[in-house]
């Protein structure tokens, strides 16, 4: 049906914007290793939309519960937020990295180890306030991982 | 665990000892005076605060500074569900343990929790011994938390997000000399290279 129509919607009319979905591509995504005994941890990766999107939801079947956060220093205290949405604009590469944005990966369901792929499905909106959804595989790392140099 | 890791990136652990090595051969250079001492941390010596704690390791063992006398002690405040300061702040401290050399078992690492609810005794050990097996983790109740961080004046709060909390806190590392007095209040900023080159001047100067 959707197939149908929208060709024919793009033909009638002259404003409708350019192909609805974007094209996202993630580089490098892992996330930290775990002890058994520990319930969160951080994703990390690199994201660039081909059209201004934005990140509205994260899941994932490894933890209860994911969500995006940024992480501020202020005056030597770290603070972590939630958000409720990342903006991706167009071209540019987003990091997701230490000292960064992260997502949040609560209530885990089992350790994470060292190259365990842990599946995530993030849901993308476009400016078109279409949704789509990327699935990410990111790598386990050792814990002492870290984007800086040391 | 550790030297795998560092398999995966030499040219940082190269780089690192080679900043190290340089910093370190420029202060062997300078006359030994307390006056010109000059640390890339804060120089927080004679302060009337981070005097002590007394928490318990994951044994149930009560330890306080004394215990650690005729060591350097470091100490970094944080929380184990932290996806990035905490795991890189022990991360750091055990590079900053290799960047010492053989002088690397004169430091004490030591992870106090500013969230015991979630900390468990089992937790810390495994958490702490994950980045290097002679780090100790110390958590206490939730009022003798609060009076370690006063005492360190580390800020920490809990922040509701999602079904959940996080935590805000202070990220600097602490430093105690080998008689169990403050010294250093260390950012972090600053690299395991700016550490160990900081260590290394306190050791030269010992007293």
């Amino acid at each position: 049906m959707k197939k149908i129509i929208t060709p024919l919607f793009a033909a009638l009319s002259l404003t409708i914007s350019a192909a609805a979905f974007s094209q996202v591509a993630v580089k490098d995504p892992w996330v930290r290793a775990t002890v058994p005994q520990q319930k969160a941890t951080g994703a990390f990766m690199q994201l660039t939309s081909t059209q201004d999107a934005k990140i509205i939801s994260a899941t994932s079947p490894a933890a209860k519960s994911v969500e995006i956060h940024t992480m501020e220093m202020d005056k030597d205290v770290m603070k972590m937020r939630q958000i409720m949405s990342l903006d991706l604009p167009a071209g540019k590469a987003v990091e997701l990295k230490p000292g960064s944005y992260h997502v949040m990966l609560m209530g885990l369901n089992a350790q994470v180890k060292e190259g365990d792929i842990v599946p995530l499905t993030l849901t993308i909106e476009g400016k078109d306030k279409k949704t789509q959804t990327i699935e990410v595989k990111a790598v386990g790392k050792a814990m002492n991982a870290s984007a800086h140099k040391m | 665990m550790l030297k795998k890791t560092y398999m995966h990136t030499p040219i940082t652990i190269h780089q690192s000892r080679r900043t190290f090595l340089i910093s370190s051969l420029a202060l062997a250079l300078t006359a030994c005076n307390k006056a010109t001492l000059k640390f890339n941390s804060i120089d927080i010596t004679g302060a009337d605060y981070c005097r002590d704690f007394k928490l318990n390791d994951s044994d149930g063992k009560q330890r306080q500074l004394a215990d650690f006398k005729g060591r350097y002690v470091l100490v970094f405040f944080g929380f184990t569900q932290c996806p990035d300061i905490c795991p890189t702040a022990l991360a750091r401290a055990a590079a900053v343990k290799q960047l010492l050399g053989k002088d690397g078992n004169k430091l004490q690492v030591i992870f106090i929790s500013i969230d015991p609810e979630r900390d468990t005794a089992d937790l810390m050990r495994a958490y702490t011994q994950n980045f290097d097996p002679s780090f100790i983790g110390l958590r206490g109740t939730a009022e003798q938390t609060k009076q370690v961080a006063d005492e360190f004046k580390v800020f920490y709060a809990k922040v509701a997000t999602g079904s959940s909390y996080t935590m805000d806190h202070s990220t600097l590392s602490y430093l105690f000399d080998t008689t169990g007095k403050i010294r250093l209040a260390m950012r972090h900023e600053h690299s395991a290279a700016q550490f160990a080159s900081d260590i290394r001047q306190l050791m030269q100067h010992a007293p």
